[in-house]
């Protein structure tokens, strides 16, 4: 399986559109998809507007690659559970997001190990037919850097007039 | 003066909004260890991910709602003096930005963890609650500094 996810804000049609045309001109029936609520509806691949968060983890689970917006969310959670992801970042420009972050995002993270970014929807194109040989990446811990968690813990303890 | 008080573990609202936002902050759940945490979020079928601790939902919110803006500010200004935590921990984006402001009121101390989606600046609602807040954390090394936020790991 598939799992394609645009996150739990807004649409991303351009993501789906692509993802559509693709599995229309391969004749992929192993297609699942989160679209977003008020998106344009695929036609050749099956979805749901929103999921929620256990469902949203089958998915993940039952898939053996991630495919969706640049989002920490979605990268995370397909991390978490081993799936390789390739992401497109939304843009500011096409008002798909508030500005370009996710693009930001996406280039420092791509080369993580079980990250790949799609720039664009023709690049986007060209990666999906060769998804097949995404294989299943090492699973991130579930937490935080412990660094991270102590500098946060120590500042709840921390004494209030210290 | 006299009487010794027992310390008893501090009272913390660990609250964000849905999606990245609430997955990150479930990944600095060590951190609340030894503490006494209420988790506050904007849908009430995150609570799964927490069971067994305290959770409370309020509204959420973003730039595009005046409307919403209003609510979920509303939500976290209610929660908040219902609550009186004694510290405010959040990863954003408009819930945590109202629970920092509002913190900072009832004398609670606060920290802004800035998402990790924000790689080449802090988030807008990261640079507002900055003023706010007491500690401000970005997840890049590359944006700590200067009189900026505060670098100290990651949430991966």
């Amino acid at each position: 399986m598939i799992f394609v996810t645009v996150g739990s804000d807004t649409p991303f049609d351009r993501l789906i559109k692509t993802i559509d045309r693709w599995a229309f001109q391969y004749g992929r029936r192993d297609v699942f998809a989160q679209i977003g609520r008020h998106a344009w509806k695929p036609q050749f691949i099956s979805f749901s507007e929103m999921l929620a968060p256990a469902e949203f983890e089958c998915h993940v689970r039952a898939a053996h690659v991630v495919v969706g917006h640049a989002g920490m969310g979605t990268i995370l959670t397909a991390l978490q559970h081993m799936r390789p992801v390739l992401v497109m970042p939304r843009r500011g420009g096409l008002s798909e997001t508030r500005n370009d972050h996710q693009l930001d995002t996406a280039k420092r993270l791509s080369g993580i190990d079980g990250i790949d970014v799609a720039i664009d929807e023709e690049i986007l194109f060209q990666k999906l037919c060769g998804i097949d040989e995404a294989t299943e990446v090492c699973a991130i811990s579930n937490h935080a850097e412990e660094r991270l968690t102590t500098c946060i813990r120590e500042f709840i303890h921390k004494e209030k007039n210290a | 003066m006299g009487m010794a008080k027992i310390k008893s573990a501090p009272k913390v609202l660990a609250i964000s909004s849905g999606g990245g936002h609430w997955i990150q902050l479930m990944r600095i759940r060590p951190a609340f260890a030894a503490s006494d945490v209420v988790y506050a979020t904007v849908a009430d079928a995150y609570a799964a991910d927490v069971e067994g601790c305290s959770f409370v939902t309020v509204p959420n919110g973003n730039i595009w709602s005046v409307w919403g803006l209003l609510r979920s500010a509303l939500g976290v200004a209610w929660l908040m003096l219902k609550l009186r935590p004694d510290v405010v921990v959040t990863t954003g984006a408009a819930p945590g930005y109202f629970a920092v402001v509002f913190g900072r009121l009832i004398g609670a101390r606060t920290l802004w963890l800035d998402s990790m989606a924000n790689a080449e600046g802090l988030s807008m609602s990261g640079r507002r609650a900055q003023r706010f807040a007491d500690l401000c954390l970005t997840q890049w090394r590359h944006l700590s500094g200067d009189g900026g936020p505060d670098f100290r790991g990651a949430v991966f």
